[in-house]
């Protein structure tokens, strides 16, 4: 029986099982399906990573690599190219591996580190043919950076989610030609950083409220049709540009993978596509523990690492006896401008001082307020000069606050109401 | 006064230069992005990323980066530094893979281990 098993050996959960032994766990597997530890970080070749946790900054393999030498100082066991097929309410994991065949391995707790996986050209129905050339972008980065093909010559890329945007520089430093980026949204879903030094730097367009109508060619792709969108996001009829190009590249959103969570009959969040979480990460199954991207997409592998070290630790409690039993559960609700909240719900008697919260805006939001309210009771407030969906906001909640709390909290953003 | 968005981390805040003002920097939420307002406006640098070849190793590439940030317009120069250049495993993260890329005593740097 192992103390701990961590189901993934991405960012999330190398800092997750480090957290753990850290805190006295001494019997710890982490099961990865790769050939080897570090996750999407080894494809993430850009530099970026790292700024808040090491102060440095470190490109995805550099970052990856830390962690797998601080675990190589520990005990904690690794199975590679093993896949986990089931986890049951009991804690039972159920995996199969090329060299260890079949096997269930038995857990006093559980960290699922499953990370996410890209939104494909079947989630968003684009119309037209069915030619090669469609990549997601993340596909795209692992051929290129780590298999050493280029996908194509004149791409076109779908959405401007961040990996969107770092291939658009990549694929232009390989020697292809990008040709635009297209966004559905009037503001594009990734970080400000990587508009200017993937798109400006490289003079590759960028175009807003604008969509893919039409994919055509018969093997490869031969055109794309990009037309501008109103305000529902429907396609304008007689606004349709035509590009000539062999390659398209979709950006267009991340979904956590749960399926193992799901199975096990764990609570979802339909605004994460995670599992619902206490304040140190623990689903509603005890002992069973969600972090990093698969219990919400995370902007910033360093935030990544904080909430899985925190969920290490937790598991590391639970195990241990040492979390305090719980009492009063507080219910995090979505307020105006709130897309979703992480945690879910909160114990207060179980924060140690402060309690993380993370969330997503829906809309940019300029000058505005962050208001924690309980009932009529405002517990605090947070200014901000400036909120985008595309970049998650962090708010830390003092225990004395929570405690005062007398009912369910709500977060909501109030605009143009400081100064 | 020129707009910019700051690109030392990923927060990304909007800061204002005024070249009149000897590249005054407002709007920065810390020390670097004075630095990154000024130099952007002076003479603008990025660090960059690329691969190499790689035998050997478990994966047929082997990421780099420039050990320091370079000038802008060497970027497309640099990158053609590597064309090439093909690598033995074992590799360790920070092994020089191309010094002194275009005069400028930066190098390429390895970035894993393979």
């Amino acid at each position: 029986m192992y103390d701990l098993i961590v189901i993934g050996g991405g960012p999330a959960g190398l800092a997750a099982a480090h957290a753990a032994w850290e805190k006295g766990l001494k019997h710890i597997l982490i099961v990865e399906r790769d050939k080897e530890l570090g996750g999407i970080l080894n494809q993430c070749i850009h530099n970026g990573f790292g700024l808040h946790y090491f102060k440095e900054e470190l490109t995805g393999p550099e970052y990856a690599g830390r962690f797998i030498h601080m675990l190589e100082d520990t005990g904690v066991e690794v199975l590679l190219d093993t896949m986990v097929l089931t986890i049951t309410s009991d804690r039972q994991v159920h995996m199969v591996g090329k060299s260890t065949g079949y096997r269930v391995e038995e857990a006093k707790a559980i960290i699922l580190a499953m990370g996410c996986r890209e939104r494909t050209r079947g989630a968003i129905a684009i119309p037209g043919q069915r030619p090669a050339g469609i990549f997601t972008a993340g596909a795209a980065q692992r051929y290129v950076n780590m298999e050493g093909y280029l996908p194509g010559r004149r791409v076109v890329i779908l959405g401007s989610g961040d990996i969107g945007l770092i291939m658009a520089r990549r694929m232009t430093l390989e020697g292809a030609k990008v040709l635009a980026c297209v966004e559905v949204m009037p503001y594009s879903g990734g970080l400000n950083r990587n508009i200017v030094q993937c798109l400006h730097d490289y003079d590759i367009p960028l175009y807003l409220s604008h969509t893919v109508t039409d994919i055509r060619g018969r093997n490869r792709v031969e055109q794309v049709v990009v037309s501008k969108v109103d305000n529902r996001r429907q396609p304008i009829p007689g606004t349709e540009m035509v590009f000539d190009c062999d390659t398209l590249l979709l950006s267009v959103g991340l979904i956590p993978e749960n399926e193992l969570t799901r199975q096990a009959g764990i609570r979802m969040d339909p605004r994460t596509n995670g599992a619902v979480v206490y304040e140190n990460m623990e689903t509603s199954l005890p002992g069973v523990f969600a972090c990093g991207n698969v219990a919400h997409v995370h902007d910033l592998v360093d935030f990544v690492t904080a909430e899985s070290q925190r969920a290490g630790r937790a598991a590391a409690d639970y195990v241990l006896g040492a979390a305090p039993s719980s009492d009063s559960v507080l219910e995090v609700n979505n307020g105006d401008g709130v897309t979703y909240t992480v945690p879910q719900h909160i114990r207060p008697n179980r924060v140690e001082k402060n309690c993380d919260l993370f969330f997503r805006v829906n809309r940019i939001c300029k000058n505005s307020e962050i208001l924690v309210t309980s009932g009529a009771q405002t517990i605090a407030k947070f200014p901000r000069e400036h909120m985008a969906p595309g970049e998650m906001e962090h708010i830390v909640l003092p225990r004395v606050l929570l405690e005062r709390a007398q009912e369910d909290i709500t977060v909501s953003i109030q605009e143009g109401a400081s100064k | 006064m020129k707009e910019l968005i700051c690109i030392v981390c990923p927060k990304g805040c909007h800061l204002k230069v005024d070249e009149t003002n000897d590249y005054k920097v407002t709007g920065n939420g810390c020390p670097r992005g004075e630095e990154y307002g000024k130099i952007e406006l002076t003479h603008p640098t990025r660090v960059v990323t690329s691969t190499v070849q790689c035998s050997g190793g478990a994966h047929p590439r082997c990421p780099v980066k420039t050990s320091a940030p370079i000038p802008k317009e060497l970027i497309l120069q640099a990158v053609r530094c590597l064309d090439g250049v093909k690598l033995t495993a074992p590799v360790h993260t920070g092994d020089v893979v191309v010094p002194n890329i275009c005069g400028t005593g930066v190098h390429f740097i390895a970035t894993r281990d393979l």
